[in-house]
Formats: structure tokens, sequence, C-alpha cells
């Protein structure tokens, strides 16, 4: 074979797509022949460039889901089987979703059903504290009585104030145990209404009074000045809610910095 | 399932090479959108096909309708005058970017990161005319014989050997030459 010929066969050398003759025959001549060697060189750098670092594209995920849904519509059993694959992937996807918004709604629902569960207990301990004529651990209506009978038996001192002058007379104080932890007890009557006032440190922020009904007793609770308070009574709710008002603004005279 | 049903076989031997379609229209079209949809309805003319497909290999047979897929998409979508405009715009780009390389590069042996030869073999491939380009790159990128070649595009081993050569030497040339410059 000529140089010609020789030349023209390099890529194919290169490519080991030769017979072994033809090999044979181009090998001999690369050897000899500068031209031929720099044309060999040329030929192999670029492919080994190409091979090595230009991009190879691969089609992307969603191309195959778009092929086969774009395939004819009309075929027997396949193309159910691969709708049904589709189908069940959203069901999963939707699956998932409802999982994830009942949990959620789950967690909300958490704390109301804490909260339920806090005003059975208040309930349950007003009732208790009515059935077994143990209303009050202390009896007395004057608040210098029952105040400092809170001493040492609390880690906090609860606002003791008698609303006498407003209808509401303090008849005693009470430990009880509620939410995990002990708890003070005011004891007020109103037109021989008993109502427990249950009252106990709170993190929470300082919050307007919101009247509840449990078992066909009213509570209220609310929060001021790191304590929270729940009234309980079987009082209308319109009246435990003056026995609120007038004991909010009692406290809040109390603590105003004015006084 | 059996791979007795059309839709089986079809799934068997032609969905598996969706790379490879997409690698070669991907380089035709240069544009990845236009890949996209040469190859889905190339796969669309696959399986109006594939009745009459009776080889072993799907993926040269695949390859070779993506193929004709892109010619007649390539005359419905583009005159050659843009597309002659559109390399030639290619080509100064490139030399331009060379030419930011040589002052960007003030330290004359440090190597071009593999991301710009990446972005340089890219660009030198995509200005090479389309006959050349496709050879090349079932060649190099999808590793098909002369003879597979041969077979997609509907030439003689020898044609694509001399395609192969005058490719690879103008890719040779452009690249050298951006060497150079940087």
């Amino acid at each position: 074979m000529d140089h010609k010929k020789i030349i023209e066969l390099l890529p194919a050398y290169l490519d080991q797509e030769l017979g072994i003759s033809d090999a044979i025959a181009v090998e001999h001549h690369l050897s000899g022949c500068p031209e031929c060697q720099h044309e060999y060189a040329e030929q192999s750098g670029v492919s080994a460039l190409l091979k090595q670092d230009a991009p190879y594209f691969k089609a992307p995920a969603y191309l195959a889901q778009r092929i086969k849904m774009a395939l004819p519509q009309d075929r027997p059993h396949p193309s159910r089987r691969d709708t049904w694959n589709f189908n069940w992937l959203n069901a999963g996807a939707v699956m998932v979703t409802l999982l994830a918004v009942a949990w959620s709604g789950g967690l909300y629902l958490t704390l109301p059903s804490a909260q339920e569960r806090l005003m059975e207990d208040l309930v349950s301990s007003h009732v208790r504290s009515l059935q077994v004529d143990h209303l009050s651990d202390v009896a007395s209506t004057d608040r210098h009585t029952v105040k400092p009978w809170f001493n040492g038996k609390l880690d906090f001192s609860p606002p003791v104030i008698d609303l006498a002058p407003q209808g509401f007379p303090l008849v005693g104080g009470r430990l009880d145990y509620l939410d995990g932890r002990t708890v003070a007890v005011l004891i007020y009557r109103h037109n021989q209404h008993p109502i427990n006032l249950y009252v106990w440190p709170s993190t929470d922020r300082d919050a307007a009074p919101k009247a509840q009904a449990h078992q066909g007793y009213h509570l209220m609770r609310w929060t001021v000045g790191g304590m929270g308070y729940w009234a309980v009574s079987d009082l209308a709710a319109n009246e435990l809610g003056l026995f609120v008002g007038e004991f909010m603004a009692d406290t809040l005279k109390k603590t105003s910095p004015s006084k | 399932m059996t791979v007795s049903t059309k839709e089986g076989r079809f799934q068997a031997m032609v969905l598996p090479h969706l790379d490879s379609a997409f690698n070669l229209a991907r380089w035709l079209t240069r544009s990845h959108q236009d890949a996209e949809d040469v190859v889905q309805e190339a796969y669309l003319r696959a399986f109006k096909f594939f009745d009459s497909f009776h080889g072993e290999d799907g993926r040269a047979w695949l390859l070779g309708i993506v193929r004709n897929t892109f010619y007649t998409w390539y005359q419905q979508n583009k005159t050659q005058a843009q597309n002659v405009q559109f390399e030639e715009e290619l080509h100064s780009v490139q030399l331009e970017d060379a030419a930011v390389t040589q002052y960007d590069n003030s330290n004359p042996e440090a190597l071009l990161i593999q991301e710009d030869s990446q972005r340089l073999l890219q660009q030198a491939l995509e200005a090479l005319s389309v006959e050349f380009r496709e050879v090349v790159v079932m060649r190099e990128l999808e590793d098909l014989s002369y003879k597979q070649i041969a077979g997609i595009v509907g030439i003689p081993i020898g044609t694509v050997m001399s395609r192969l050569a005058r490719g690879r030497k103008e890719l040779a040339g452009i690249l050298s030459l951006t060497n150079r410059e940087s």
C-alpha cells in the first residue's frame, strides 16, 4: 500500500476497524513516516480528548415518562399497566400529602385536647371539692389569713383578694393538684354558689378572659402577669363573667404602680 | 408481563436506549429543548414502525430513526442560511472566548480546568458541520462501529472513515487554534 492509501486508513487503524493484515501494513508504514505519525497523533489526540471531555447529554428523567404517555393509547394490556403505574405514583403522592396534612392537623388538635383534659380535671376537681365537703383547707373570709396559709405550701404567691363588697365573698383557700403541679385554689361564694378559682404560674402571654363550658359548669380562664387563672362554677356564665371582671379589676389595681 | 406484545418488546428493546437517542439528538440539534422534541417524535415513529424491525441492534435502529427525524425537523424548522450564520457566530464566539482566556491566564503553565476543556470541546464540536459532527458523535461518544454508523447514516464504510478523519482534523484545527492563543 502506498502512503496516500495508508493515510486514508489511519482513522480505521486508530479505531481498530482494520483487518489484521491491513493493520500490520499501516503499522509498518507508520514507524517510518513522519507525516503519517503526525496525522495519527493528531487524530488520536482529538479522539482521546473527545472520549474524555466531550459532554454526554443524558436524557432528562421526565422524558421517558413523557414518551410513554405520548405513545398510542390503544394498546391493550400493557398500556393499562403503565397507566396504573403512573396512577400509583400519583396515589402515593396524594397519600403522603394527606398523611402530612392529617399529621399536622393532629398537632393542632393535640392542643385543644390537652386543654380539654385540663378542663375535665378542673371540673372534676370542682365537683370533688363540693362532694367530699373539702372545699377549703383554710376557711377564712380574711385574705390576710388565707394568703399566709399558702406560704411554704406553694412555690408561688397567689393574689388573694376579697370581693365581698362586690358580692363575691372569699370563703377560703385550698391546695389542689392539676396539670402536673400543685396549684392554689381560692374559694368564693355568690348567692350560695361556690366559685373555685384555680391559680398557678404561667409562661403564657397575658390573655383576656375566655368563657368555656363543660358538663354544665362554666369556666373562665385568663392570664395576667405570669399567673394563669381558671374560674369554675355552676354560676350562670354572665355572673361568672362579672366575678372575673371584679377580680381582674382588683388585681390590676393592686399591681398597678400608682397604688 | 411477557415480551410477546408489541409494547413489551418495544419497552425492552428500544426504551433502554433513550440516553443514546437524546445524546445524538442533542448534538444534532444543539438545543436541549429541540432534542427532547426530536427524541419524542423519533420514539413515536419507532413505535409505529416497530413491527417492521426484526434486527438485533435496537440502538442502531433507533439512532437511525432519531437521525432521520432530526433531518425532517431540520428542514422544516431551519433554513440553511440561518444555520450557516449560526455556525459562524459560534466560531466567532469561540475565538473571542479563547482571546479572553489568553489575558486571564497569567500563568502560561496553568492547565485549563476540566470545565473549560469541556466547554471548548462542546463549542468546537457544535461548530463542526452536521455531516461530520454526527459521525464523530456516533464514534467517539456512542462508541458505534464503522459498520453501525454506515448503516445509520446510509453511507459506505469508507465514507464513514473519511468523514471521521475530516471531522477530527477540523476539530484539531479549532482546538489547536484556541490552545495556541491561550
